[in-house]
């Protein structure tokens, strides 16, 4: 008679394809993830219900705060090509280099004439509060509305479609500069357009 | 697993074998796997949460010239919503020149403030829309929002949530009035 052998139940468990599934989301995750980029106009957005997501291509973002105003375009192309035509309604001629450069800035706040200078300072310089003033926007020396007006030709160019708007505003930006850029942007006739909101709980 | 013995003594039975202790060669997971779901746990939230959300609002056409005049509104179809200083604001239902049909009276943003105010005139028009057997898509109320230089960007969209959340569909952004300007001082919230 053979003799009975009861097998040992192990109380581990196969961990392998766990272990490679939790890494494969991982991976997944960390490469989907965005760092956060740090902004030259710090702004603090109010809280909205509403939870309609932004675009992520195709979008210029006018930040607000302090009273004033920067501007941004996504796309390094369309960032290039709209400085370069800015400069030629401004009589400022950007090289290539400078152009190169420019296409990595996220959002500005200077005059064009200062441009040049912006470029040629360090990202920590640039980045530093207080460096830049702001875009000029009342109506003698109105070169938001340009910066608006080329950006929204290049995208029309480029990629056959209308720039969509994002107005990212400070929660304590006084009225009066929220409605100049909204006056811009009507007498574009564009007249749609997100406002950058954070998420809030639902006991508003 | 079955195991085959293939050692020498196939012979015998029981005891006396002698087995070499074999190696485990699985090696313990579990540590490695809790690391793995902790960061799995940290993208996904920072991810989603990282998005940023946005609003949607749109403004008229800028009026033309020789554009007609739009036909005007029913008194008792609007609400003008009037932005003030310190997150208050004064409503009123009517016109701001005449004597206003309800109001004007002093709110706040929210839940607390003005959402039940909204909801209410809303109710009161839509049932007045359905005894005169009006359309009440087309019909509804008529909100009239106005921000004063002494209102912040965050009141404003406080208001325009207030809009989502009250399903009120037609709202329109005006100019301030300086009778609306008025009605803010004497109220006290235009500093």
């Amino acid at each position: 008679m053979a003799k009975l052998k009861l097998a040992k139940k192990s109380t581990k468990v196969d961990m392998t394809a766990m272990c490679d599934m939790a890494f494969l989301l991982l991976s997944f995750f960390i490469m989907t993830a965005t760092a956060k980029v740090p902004e030259a106009l710090p702004v603090d957005t109010p809280a909205s219900t509403v939870q309609t997501k932004l675009p992520e291509e195709n979008l210029g973002t006018l930040s607000i705060a302090q009273g004033k105003v920067f501007f941004g375009v996504t796309g390094r192309e369309e960032r290039s090509e709209t400085l370069k035509k800015m400069g030629e309604k401004y009589g400022v001629t950007f090289t290539d280099e400078e152009q190169k450069k420019f296409s990595l800035i996220d959002g500005f706040g200077v005059d064009i004439r200062q441009m040049k200078q912006l470029i040629a300072m360090k990202n920590e310089q640039r980045m530093k509060a207080g460096t830049q003033p702001g875009i000029p926007l009342d109506s003698t020396n109105n070169q938001l509305a340009d910066w608006i007006k080329i950006s929204r030709e290049v995208t029309k160019e480029m990629h056959n479609k209308d720039l969509d708007i994002a107005i990212k505003g400070d929660a304590k930006e006084e009225y009066p500069t929220v409605k100049k850029v909204l006056d811009i942007l009507q007498k574009q006739n564009k007249n749609n357009f997100f406002l950058v909101t954070g998420l809030r709980n639902d006991d508003f | 697993m079955a195991e085959l013995n293939t050692g020498g003594d196939s012979g015998k039975k029981g005891g006396g074998k002698v087995r070499s202790k074999k190696s485990n060669p699985g090696v313990d997971l579990t540590a490695m796997v809790d690391l793995a779901f902790l960061l799995i746990t940290f993208f996904i939230l920072t991810t989603t949460l990282s998005k940023p959300q946005s609003m949607n609002l749109a403004l008229p056409d800028e009026p033309k010239p020789n554009d007609p005049i739009p036909p005007e509104t029913p008194a008792w179809r609007t609400l003008t919503i009037v932005l003030g200083s310190d997150d208050k604001l004064v409503w009123y239902s009517g016109r701001a020149d005449g004597p206003p049909l309800d109001g004007p009276a002093v709110s706040t943003y929210g839940k607390a403030g003005i959402r039940d105010l909204i909801l209410s005139k809303k109710k009161g028009v839509d049932d007045r829309n359905k005894a005169e057997g009006a359309d009440l898509e087309k019909s509804g109320i008529t909100i009239i929002l106005k921000p004063s230089e002494k209102s912040n960007y965050k009141n404003f969209v406080d208001i325009l949530d207030e809009m989502a959340i009250t399903h009120v569909k037609k709202y329109a952004t005006v100019d301030i009035t300086p009778e609306d300007i008025k009605m803010l001082e004497t109220n006290n919230i235009y500093n």
